[in-house]
């Protein structure tokens, strides 16, 4: 076979995790290989609005990780040209509550995040215009979430390919892994692609939403799913939505399990001018079909905060596919089934944020140190064989034994 | 004679109206867009870009491009080859995202 | 409810008309929507009444069949057959349960929308211009030549008193000329393409002496009205500070790179350019159909292959109105026999299919002979804007491509912001593909026009048929 390549480490997925891991690893002192069935951020980063989120995440294990993937973003985006190439923005996020039980529940959800390191202010109902001026009136209160940032995940993904680059790895897009090779022991000894065989002693799974595809190919079971979710994008405006604005009730659809349709109002501006406004989950699979329904839902919300946005136009819908685990979770770490497998995939809604300090954990294992974060929670293999990989909503209904 | 689109058709058109462009006032013949009756007054630009701020007049004509945006009667961002002049329309050369900063 | 099924036939050019008469004739109840205030399209696309035009047909080839066309929707409206709503600007057409629901915009404001339920949809959407980016295209005084002539044709106005019509393909004829006889000094009509090219498909020419002698005849007319014809030429720039005031003019090579020294310099206040035509698919790709290449996929009934929605004219991929009128009869005919579950004839419409397959074929022979200069992307320099909304310049889309990992239109829009703009990328998404080296693909744009967020926000009148509500 031709064009064979040797390297540390071949990380599948040029996506924002990707993109962050491959950079990681460089820096590190690995050769990398990043590689992609299609284009940088070809997927779900191409689809996302670039969250770099604390305030959704209740204490525990994915704030952590969100905690420190916020200051690796930071000192990213503090290296010369990287922040404004991203465009970000440490603009902060606003919760607000539309009922005084509402406000309540959100003030528990911050004050435990308080605890566990989140910087977070209480803001009264007086306030809110001070932050929002175009906010509606009559919400009962919110919270301030400084740390909480966007940036844009396209030009993101395709900058820290572009560092990680320099750093010495190299990128292969339109190339398709179609098997994880192993030895003759299990353990993994490169991929496979019609271009030919990537030699590594570790393979990194960064596929996304597809990560339970070439999981498959390394023989091991990984339950991600596809959430679907719409963005609104408006025409270009001066800057009217200074943070990201989100209804309290969207913490609760976020950790919800539920296949079926939901939507909670998530509003923000961007560099660029335009509006973003989200957002929808459903699990229908990867229906690629629009949906007027959902996007009309996603409009009603969003004009009930903004009112001024209703005679603003929408002038594009798009629509992508949340890496979905089962308890909301991402899979990072070594896959304790195959030797040399790696996950840094299953980040749901979450994965721009979660990318920097995915990619550094990752690489620190890579490089043979302890990370920064404990990844037991995170462990691939940590769901129970039966489950794994099967579709609850594809899977026929089971039968009752005796 | 000289050659006119009005002679090429025999047009008699309706008595024509005012409408303001920018505090001017113009003669509208009925039935014109916003854009054929800037063309007529000799004006081919009435937007700049909210980038550069290069000024942009009608490029399409059909209203796929967008770029002939302008703000009538407080509305921005209207098509002006789209919209029909009428009288006493107020209409406004438009700035960047045509929305007040 | 009506009994009789129900038709929404989008788009009242050509295409759309004709089916709506085919359909209407035999026991459809035809919803024409349309955006323009009266019918006909771009191709027929008529003097705003009070501008009092009593001899309109100067602007106009083929008027007897606009008389015809024209006539027999007035008969079909008074007999109530046909409902024709004008000013109407579709914005999605949604699959329901059991039949569609046409949103469309109302008037020049589009700030309210109303819903058209049909149990069938005939998607006349038409086309839209085409034009690659040179140096200077975004000066005040470059049209295209379709809008130089919808601007004439509509509101009996000029761009400029001089005008340059530019680039490639049939449409450029029939401008220059209605510009000229409309009285604008047309200093020259350049085209890039060579007609001795035609020469290699003498076949398919002969099988056409109509078209023939329309281009003999627009040759003509050209001459009496002094036009200077350059063909295998191109504007290479377009000069001025703030409006046009001049074009470079010069020949082309057989490789098609500019021949050193031909350069000159042609004073105009205008210029009329068009590379060619692109349909518009945005509803079709919406509601799931499948396109050939930028073109809506369609069978020998006009059928797309989403059950109830059928397709003509320029949607499927440019040809002409004679095509058009082809295509809207066999499409008008085929739902009247689908939705009283018959099986049309064939004999029914072979007359029409003859025309089309003569067309079709013609207008392929037009597409490799009117195809762009080759090099033109060589010609678009680093800071030339290629998407005029988002003003992105091609230097923007060439990083995009040789860095930062982009190899598809797409990821270049994600990366750089051409095509995000308020266009959609319609303006600019065959340079974006040229400058990326990839095929043009049809944009997925869920709202075909933009849609004010409280409208989208509010639910329209449900199904009349909803028992909840009765």
């Amino acid at each position: 076979m031709s064009n064979s390549l040797t390297c540390d480490v071949v990380v599948v997925g040029a996506g924002m995790v990707g993109a962050a891991t491959a950079l990681y690893a460089a820096r590190a002192g690995l050769s990398a290989v990043l590689v992609d069935r299609g284009p940088v951020a070809g997927g779900t980063t191409g689809s996302g609005e670039g969250n770099l989120l604390v305030s959704d995440k209740e204490p525990g294990p994915e704030l952590e990780l969100a905690l420190l993937s916020g200051r690796l973003w930071a000192d990213l985006a503090a290296e010369p040209g990287v922040g404004g190439s991203v465009e970000y923005e440490a603009k902060g996020g606003l919760v607000v509550a539309s009922t005084p039980e509402g406000l309540a529940a959100l003030e528990g959800l911050a004050a435990a995040q308080r605890s566990a390191g989140v910087r977070a202010a209480s803001v009264g109902p007086d306030q809110l215009h001070d932050l929002e001026p175009y906010l509606a009136h009559g919400l009962a209160g919110g919270v301030l979430y400084p740390q909480d940032a966007q940036v844009m995940p396209t030009l993101a993904a395709a900058r820290l390919v572009r560092l990680a680059r320099t750093a010495g790895a190299s990128l292969h897009t339109g190339r398709t892994v179609t098997d994880v090779l192993r030895t003759a022991s299990g353990a993994v000894r490169g991929v496979r692609t019609p271009h030919g065989d990537i030699h590594a002693p570790a393979v990194v799974n960064a596929a996304g939403t597809w990560g339970g595809e070439l999981a498959a190919l390394a023989g091991v079971s990984l339950p991600v799913l596809p959430r679907r979710g719409f963005v609104l994008v408006t025409e270009p405006l001066p800057r009217r939505v200074r943070h990201k604005v989100y209804a309290a009730d969207y913490v609760a659809d976020v950790a919800s399990d539920s296949a079926a349709l939901q939507t909670s109002p998530v509003v923000e501006g961007t560099a660029a001018g335009p509006v973003l406004i989200g957002a929808s989950r459903e699990r229908v699979g990867f229906d690629r079909s629009f949906s007027l329904p959902v996007t009309r839902e996603l409009a009603a919300g969003a004009t009930r905060l903004f009112p001024f946005l209703a005679e603003v136009r929408a002038m594009r819908a798009y629509l992508g596919f949340r890496p979905y685990m089962p308890d909301h979770l991402p899979a990072v770490g070594p896959d304790a089934r195959v030797p040399g497998l790696f996950h840094a995939c299953g980040h749901e809604g979450a994965g721009i944020g979660l990318a920097t300090g995915t990619g550094h954990v990752i690489a620190q294992v890579l490089a043979g140190k302890t990370p920064d974060l404990d990844l037991a929670p995170f462990r691939p293999d940590r769901f129970p064989r039966a489950d794994a990989g099967a579709d609850p909503d594809s899977a026929p209904a089971p039968v009752e034994g005796p | 004679m000289p050659r006119t689109p009005l002679r090429l058709v025999r047009a008699r058109p309706e008595p024509s109206f005012t409408v303001t462009f920018d505090d001017r006032e113009l003669a509208v013949l009925p039935g014109q867009t916003i854009a054929a009756a800037l063309w007529s007054a000799g004006v081919v630009s009435w937007r700049t870009t909210r980038g550069s701020g290069e000024p942009r007049g009608v490029f399409c004509g059909i209203g796929v491009c967008f770029d002939c945006l302008l703000t009538v009667n407080g509305r921005p961002n209207q098509r002006a080859c789209l919209v029909r002049a009428e009288p006493g329309d107020v209409i406004r050369t438009q700035e960047g995202t045509g929305h007040h900063e | 409810m009506s009994e009789r099924p129900r038709l929404a036939v989008i788009g009242a050019g050509p295409a759309g008309l004709v089916a709506a008469l085919a359909a209407a004739a035999r026991g459809v109840s035809v919803t024409l929507v349309d955006a323009a205030p009266e019918a006909g399209g771009q191709f027929y696309r008529q003097p705003a009444a009070g501008l009092g035009a009593r001899r309109p047909s100067a602007l106009h080839h083929q008027w007897r069949t606009w008389e015809r066309l024209r006539d027999g929707l007035a008969a079909h409206v008074r007999a109530g057959r046909i409902t024709h709503l004008t000013e109407h600007h579709v914005w999605c057409v949604e699959r329901e349960a059991a039949s569609f629901a046409v949103h469309a915009l109302l008037g020049p404001e589009q700030e309210e929308s109303v819903a058209v339920r049909a149990d069938a949809v005939l998607l006349a959407t038409g086309g839209y211009e085409k034009v690659l980016p040179f140096p200077g295209w975004t000066l005040p005084g470059v049209v295209t030549a379709g809008g130089a002539q919808a601007m004439l044709k509509s509101g009996l106005v000029l761009p400029g008193r001089t005008a340059v019509v530019a680039g490639t393909g049939p449409l450029l004829m029939p401008v220059a000329v209605g510009l000229a006889a409309a009285g604008a000094k047309v200093a020259a009509l350049v085209e890039s393409a060579d007609p001795r090219a035609f020469a290699r498909h003498a076949r398919v020419l002969a099988a056409h002496p109509d078209k023939l002698a329309e281009g003999a005849r627009y040759a003509a007319e050209l001459a009496r009205y002094g036009v200077r014809v350059h063909v295998r030429h191109t504007v290479v720039a377009a000069h001025g500070s703030d409006r046009l005031e001049a074009v470079t003019v010069a020949a082309l090579d057989t490789d098609g790179r500019v021949r050193e020294g031909s350069e000159w310099r042609v004073p105009c206040d205008s210029l009329a350019v068009g590379h060619g035509m692109l349909p518009h698919t945005d509803l079709a790709e919406t509601l799931g159909c499948r396109l050939d290449g930028v073109n809506v996929a369609v069978d020998d009934e006009q059928r797309t292959d989403v059950p109830g929605v059928w397709a003509a004219g320029e949607a499927t991929g440019i040809g002409g109105a004679a095509l058009s009128l082809a295509e809207g009869r066999i499409a008008g005919l085929s739902i009247a026999a689908r939705l009283d579950s018959r099986v049309p004839e064939r004999s029914s419409y072979a007359v029409a299919a003859k025309a089309r397959g003569g067309l079709r074929e013609f207008f392929a022979v037009v597409d490799k002979v009117c195809t762009p200069p080759d090099r033109w992307v060589e010609r678009v320099g680093d800071d030339t804007l290629v998407c005029r909304c988002e003003e992105v310049p091609a230097a923007a889309i060439r990083e995009a491509v040789d860095e930062l990992g982009a190899g598809d239109v797409r990821t270049v829009k994600l990366l750089t912001r051409a095509g995000m703009g308020w266009c959609q990328g319609r303006m600019c998404a065959p340079a974006v593909a040229g400058l990326a080296g990839c095929p043009p693909t049809a944009s997925r744009r869920p709202f075909a026009r933009p849609v004010p967020l409280g409208v989208l926000a509010r639910e329209p009148d449900g199904p009349a048929s909803r028992p909840d509500l009765l």
